[in-house]
C-alpha cells in the first residue's frame, strides 16, 4: 500500500534528474553554456575592470587598432575604448533579449493555451492571427513598428516581443492539444476546477518542456532581431550602446579600421550561438523521444 | 482535388484579410501615423495639418478609411508615394525584379548545397561529417546576414579585390557577366543561412523515410544501393522539402532585405527602408501587403506542387 502510493512521488525527481544528466552529457549544450556565462560574466563584471568609461571621447587616440594604448579591442571614431562599449552594449543587447523572450513567451503561452483547451472557432480564429502574423517577413514588421514609435530600450523590447510569439504559441497550442483530453485533465474537470485552473495549472506545466526549449531559441533570435534594427538605425539609439547600433557606422570604415565591424559581429555570433546550443540540448534532453534517436 | 485547392484558396484568401488588418492597423494606430511626414515640414500649423488630414480623409473614423483603402486596392489602387508621387504598384513592381533575382539565386544554391549536405549526413549518421555539418548549421543559423555580408565586403571586395562591394550593376556596362559578377556575393551572403536550415531538414526527413518499410522491401529485392537512395529515398524525403521552400520564404524575403542594405542592391528591402526613412506611409503599407501576398502565394504554390507530387495528400 504504501509502496503504490510512493511510486510516483519517486518517480518525478528521477526523472528530472535524468533529462539534467542528458543536457550535462551534451557536449554542445555545455559548450554553449560556458559560451554564455562567459560573455555574460565579460559583459556584466568587464566594465569594472576597464581603464576606460564607454562614453569617454579622446579624439587623439581615434581608430587605435586593438592593443595598441590599453585599448584590447581598439578604439572607434570618436576615440571611446570599444571594449569597454562593447560590454556596455552586451548589457543592453542581452537585457533586450530576455525581455523580449520573456514578453513574447507568455503571449504565446496564453494564445497556445487558449487555443489547444478551446479549440473550436477560438482555435481557428486564433491560429489565423497566428498565421497572419507569420505571413510578413518579421523584420519588415519590426521596421515598420520600430520607424514609427519613440525608439527606447522598453519600446523595442515590446515590438520584437509583439513580433515573435508566434512560434511558442504554436508549440503551446499543439502540446495542449495532445493533452486536453487525458485522464488528469477529465479528472480535473471532474473535480469541478475552473477552466482557467485547469488551463495554467494543469495543462501549461505539462507543457513547460517544448516552451523552455522554445523560450531559450527566442532569446537568440530577439538579440538577433535587436542587432538587425538597431544597425539599420531604427532599434537602440545612441549614446546607449548595443551590438548592433556598434555596427551601425562600421561599414564605411570597413577598409580604415576592420576590427569595429569584427569586434561587435563576433560578440553577437557568440551570444546567438551559445542560446541556440543550449536550447538544441535542451531539446535532446527533454524531448522523451530523442532518446530512440 | 479541385475541393482541396478551393479550400487551400479560401483559406489564403482568409489570411490575406487578416493580414490586411494587422498592417494597415499597425500603421495608422502608431503614433504620428500617415501624417508624421508633414508634421516635420517647418512653418505647419495645426490649421494646415488639418486641411492636409481632411483632403486625404485622414480625418474619418478608422473602420471607414481601412474599407476605403481595401476598396481601392483591390482595385488596382495602391495609392501614391509621398516621396515623387508615384503609383505604389509602379515603384514596388520597379524594384521587384532585383529582389527576385537575389532570393531566386540563394534559394538555388541553397537547395542544391543544403539538400546534398543532408542526405549525406543522414546516409552516414553518427560520422564525423555528419558532426562537422549539424554544429556548422548552427553556427551559420547565429551569424547575422548583415555582419556575415560586410565580413564577406571586408575580404572579397576590400583585401582580395576579387568581387565588387556592392550594387546590382556597373554604369555603362550591364552585360550578363556583370550582373553575374555583382550577384555572386550577396546571394552566397543570404544563401548561408538558408543552407543551414535546407541541410537540417533534409537530414531529418531521409532519416525518417529511411527506416520505412517500402525502402526495405527494396533493399530485400536486391537493387541496387545506388538506386534505392535516389529513386526511393531521395524522392520521398523531397516532398516534406516543397512545404519548407514555402515557409521559409519570409524568412528569405526578410533575410533579402538586410542583405539588400548592405550590398546596395536596389530590389524591395531597400525600397522599405529608404520608404520608412522618408515616412513614405503608402510605399511601406504596399510593401508590408506585397511581401506577405508573396509569402502567401509561396506556400499556396508549395501546396499545390505537393497535392500534385503527392498522392497522399490528395486523396485525403
Amino acid at each position: 500500500m504504501t509502496m503504490t502510493a510512493n511510486a510516483p512521488a519517486r518517480r518525478a525527481p528521477r526523472i528530472k534528474s535524468r533529462a539534467v544528466r542528458r543536457f550535462m552529457q551534451h557536449k554542445l549544450a555545455m559548450l554553449g553554456l560556458v559560451m554564455i556565462v562567459t560573455l555574460a560574466l565579460a559583459c556584466f563584471v568587464g566594465p569594472y575592470l576597464l581603464a576606460f568609461d564607454e562614453l569617454f571621447i579622446d579624439l587623439r587616440a581615434r581608430f587605435a587598432p586593438p592593443f595598441t594604448g590599453g585599448h584590447i579591442f581598439g578604439t572607434d571614431p570618436l576615440g571611446r575604448d570599444i571594449a569597454a562599449r562593447l560590454f556596455h552594449a552586451g548589457q543592453v543587447s542581452m537585457t533586450v533579449g530576455f525581455a523580449a523572450m520573456i514578453m513574447s513567451t507568455c503571449i504565446g503561452s496564453v494564445v497556445g493555451v487558449l487555443s489547444g483547451y478551446y479549440g473550436g472557432a477560438v482555435s481557428a480564429v486564433l491560429m489565423r492571427i497566428v498565421d497572419a502574423f507569420l505571413s510578413f517577413p518579421s523584420v519588415f514588421l519590426l521596421l515598420a513598428l520600430a520607424a514609427f514609435i519613440q525608439p527606447g530600450p522598453a519600446m523595442i523590447t515590446v515590438i520584437i516581443a509583439a513580433t515573435s510569439w508566434m512560434e511558442v504559441a504554436r508549440i503551446v497550442q499543439a502540446e495542449v492539444k495532445t493533452l486536453r483530453d487525458q485522464d488528469f485533465v477529465q479528472a480535473a474537470r471532474m473535480l469541478g476546477l475552473s477552466g482557467r485552473w485547469i488551463m495554467f495549472r494543469e495543462l501549461l506545466p505539462n507543457a513547460i518542456g517544448p516552451i523552455i526549449v522554445a523560450a531559450t531559441l527566442t532569446v537568440a533570435r530577439a538579440i538577433l532581431l535587436e542587432a538587425y534594427i538597431s544597425f539599420l538605425g531604427y532599434g537602440i539609439q545612441p549614446p546607449l550602446p548595443s551590438w548592433g547600433n556598434m555596427l551601425n557606422g562600421a561599414q564605411q570604415y570597413l577598409q580604415s579600421a576592420p576590427w569595429l565591424a569584427i569586434v561587435p559581429g563576433l560578440a553577437i555570433t557568440i551570444a546567438v550561438a551559445g542560446f541556440n546550443f543550449v536550447g538544441d540540448g535542451l531539446r535532446d534532453a527533454l524531448d522523451s523521444r530523442s532518446e530512440a534517436r | 482535388m479541385l475541393r482541396y485547392l478551393s479550400g487551400r484558396l479560401g483559406q489564403s484568401l482568409i489570411l490575406l484579410f487578416i493580414v490586411s488588418l494587422i498592417g494597415f492597423f499597425v500603421l495608422s494606430l502608431a503614433p504620428g501615423g500617415p501624417l508624421s511626414q508633414f508634421a516635420l515640414s517647418p512653418g505647419m500649423t495645426q490649421e494646415q495639418m488639418d486641411r492636409v488630414a481632411e483632403q486625404m480623409g485622414l480625418n474619418r473614423p478608422i473602420i471607414v478609411q481601412y474599407f476605403d483603402w481595401l476598396t481601392s486596392m483591390l482595385a488596382g489602387d495602391w495609392g501614391t508615394s509621398y516621396r515623387d508621387q508615384q503609383p505604389v504598384l509602379t515603384i514596388i513592381a520597379d524594384h521587384l525584379f532585383a529582389t527576385m533575382l537575389l532570393m531566386g539565386t540563394a534559394t538555388a544554391i541553397a537547395v542544391t548545397v543544403g539538400t546534398t549536405v543532408g542526405i549525406w549526413s543522414a546516409v552516414r549518421r553518427g560520422s564525423v561529417f555528419d558532426y562537422t555539418t549539424t554544429v556548422l548549421a548552427m553556427v551559420a543559423l547565429s551569424i547575422p546576414t548583415f555582419w556575415f555580408g560586410l565580413i564577406a565586403i571586408y575580404i572579397f571586395s576590400l583585401e582580395l579585390g576579387w568581387l565588387p562591394a556592392g550594387n546590382m550593376y556597373t554604369v555603362g556596362d550591364g552585360s550578363i557577366g556583370d550582373y553575374a559578377v555583382h550577384l555572386i556575393l550577396p546571394a552566397l551572403v543570404l544563401a548561408l543561412v538558408d543552407v543551414a536550415v535546407w541541410s537540417r531538414y533534409m537530414r531529418t526527413a531521409t532519416l525518417n523515410v529511411i527506416n520505412q518499410d517500402f525502402v526495405r522491401t527494396a533493399r530485400a529485392k536486391g537493387l541496387p544501393n545506388r538506386r534505392i537512395l535516389f529513386k526511393h529515398i531521395v524522392g520521398n524525403a523531397l516532398v516534406p522539402m516543397i512545404t519548407l521552400a514555402g515557409l521559409q520564404l519570409p524568412v528569405v524575403l526578410g533575410g533579402a532585405l538586410v542583405t539588400e542594405t548592405v550590398f546596395t542592391w536596389p530590389g524591395m528591402g531597400r525600397l522599405f527602408l529608404d520608404s520608412l526613412g522618408y515616412s513614405d506611409y503608402p510605399v511601406v503599407m504596399g510593401l508590408l501587403m506585397a511581401s506577405a501576398m508573396l509569402v502567401l502565394i509561396g506556400n499556396l504554390a508549395a501546396d499545390l506542387i505537393v497535392a500534385v507530387v503527392d498522392p497522399r495528400v490528395r486523396l485525403s
